[in-house]
């Protein structure tokens, strides 16, 4: 019995070595000039409704549409070292109503549009000997309230196991303009300060000396902008289990600094008054994210994902989400999904004048309260191996979901994402 | 014996996974590269975990945005 336990144990061994023994690469590599590999396209049609809008402290529509659509261009290249090399370049576009926006005027006439336009540039190398990759990236975000500016760096290795590691590192550098509720506008004053120098307090807190006798500069009346920085490093495991199955495990560490509120979203307080939000000026927050994806049978994939989140403002949430898509032929699949979020609130969130006027920080954004959420639809998708009527364009994805949360909000968004090769 | 049998059922589960790891050759793929096994988001769910990270208090960990950006809508 021992000696065979002892064969078993062995045999075991020298099958992990065999395993373990890499292949030595002899494989020949070609350069091959950079060229466009895809070109995607996704486009998406969002629309909200709900009662609880921040803009008027917690009361009041909340009804959105978005329009957004986003094109990128992928090439890609090869030089005679085993690298590979992929440059995509993006370009967005979003154009928004907003109800509430309306609001921000104490009247209900300030603009309820707005555009956002989002170019980036990323930039891959891929060394094909050593199995690592090597990427950069630039992010830009402009709409009229609103600017992001984010860079990022990255790195892969696989391993010989069919495994892979990845860390990122992000940065974003946002700036908010301080457009305040109009009853909440701090007034404008001119104050003569002696020896020909006024101070000039803009109407949104800004202070300007001007020298000379001059009482008027037509850049202090600029609405200035205050900082919003996150730093996020994220780390990332895949692994392959089987010819079946394959996982991951993603985490991030994000630390986010400045003004982490938004000047027109007011809060009214137990006494009737009203104040614009505050919120602390850092928050930190940890995500984890497990995936495990199963190909069952020849015709059915489950993609199972589930996030466990906690930050420093008391936000505790859990993310459960499984789409099982079903291939109708090996080019045409249809899948359905469903996602359950649960979350605690903020320390700092309170209804419509239910925050005491002693309070530090205060919202009533009921992003930040506590809630649970359902979103299910669906997604075809097609692609055939000649491109889609022999064309160029590759594959077509088509994707409807519906989203309910316990505050009431609803809303429904369709996707439609081209991929030309 | 239901010790042994503990022990037996971990040190084959252990080996299960250690071996089934590093099993999969690369022609032995064909479903796990399959696209609809991808690990990472479609490109039909980017503006879904977009519009989930605005409505909602939390973020990260699922290949959407981490931070940055708006939502001021």
């Amino acid at each position: 019995m021992k000696k065979i336990c002892l064969s078993l144990v062995g045999l075991y061994i020298s099958l992990l070595q065999l395993h373990a023994q890499s292949a030595k690469d002899t494989t020949t590599y070609e350069a091959k000039k950079l060229a466009v590999e895809e070109v995607n396209l996704v486009s998406s049609l969002y629309g909200q409704t709900g009662d609880h809008s921040p803009v008027t402290g917690g009361i009041g529509t909340e009804n959105v549409t978005d329009f957004a659509n986003g094109l990128d261009l992928q090439l890609v290249g090869q030089d005679a070292n085993a690298h590979k090399h992929t440059i995509t370049f993006g370009l967005g576009f979003d154009h928004h109503t907003s109800a509430s926006s309306a609001y921000v005027s104490k009247t209900g006439a300030s603009k309820t549009g707005g555009t956002r336009i989002y170019p980036s540039v990323n930039w891959t190398v891929e060394n094909l000997k050593r199995k690592n990759s090597f990427g950069v990236g630039l992010y830009y975000s402009n709409e009229y309230n609103y600017k992001s500016f984010g860079l990022d760096a990255e790195f892969s290795k696989k391993t010989n196991t069919n495994g892979e590691f990845n860390i990122k590192a992000s940065a974003y550098l946002d700036k908010v303009k301080l457009i305040y509720p109009s009853e909440l506008i701090p007034n404008t004053t001119v104050t003569d300060a002696g020896g020909g120098n006024t101070v000039y307090t803009t109407a949104s807190g800004r202070t300007v000396s001007l020298s000379g006798g001059r009482r008027h500069d037509e850049s202090a009346l600029a609405i200035p902008s205050t900082p919003r920085n996150t730093f996020a490093v994220s780390l990332s495991f895949s692994q392959v289990f089987s010819q079946r199955l394959q996982g991951s495990i993603t985490t991030d560490l994000v630390e986010q600094n400045g003004y982490l509120g938004l000047p027109f979203h007011r809060v009214y307080f137990t006494n009737d008054s009203v104040r614009v939000e505050n919120l602390p000026g850092t928050r930190y927050k940890l995500p984890i994210g497990l995936r495990l994806n199963y190909f069952l049978g020849d015709k059915i994939i489950i993609r199972t994902f589930y996030r466990y989140y906690i930050d420093n403002w008391g936000i505790q949430s859990h993310t459960a989400d499984i789409e099982i898509p079903f291939k109708i032929t090996p080019f045409l699949s249809i899948s359905p999904f469903y996602r359950y979020y649960t979350q605690t609130a903020a320390y700092y969130f309170a209804p419509y004048a239910t925050h005491s006027f002693s309070d530090t920080y205060y919202t009533s954004n009921y992003a930040l309260s506590a809630f649970n959420s359902n979103f299910f639809g669906a997604g075809i998708r097609i692609a055939p191996p000649g491109g889609i009527l022999n064309t160029k364009l590759s594959s077509m994805e088509i994707r409807y979901g519906h989203y309910t949360q316990t505050t009431d909000l609803v809303s429904n968004i369709i996707s439609v994402a081209l991929k030309f090769k | 014996m239901k010790k042994n049998i503990l022990i037996a059922i971990c040190a084959g589960t252990i080996c299960l996974a250690t071996t089934s790891c590093k099993a999969v050759k690369e022609y032995q793929k064909s479903r796990i590269n399959d696209s609809e096994m991808s690990l990472s988001g479609r490109k039909s769910q980017k503006n879904e975990l977009n519009f989930q990270s605005y409505r909602e208090g939390s973020s990260g960990a699922n290949g959407g945005k981490n931070g940055g950006g708006c939502g001021c809508n």
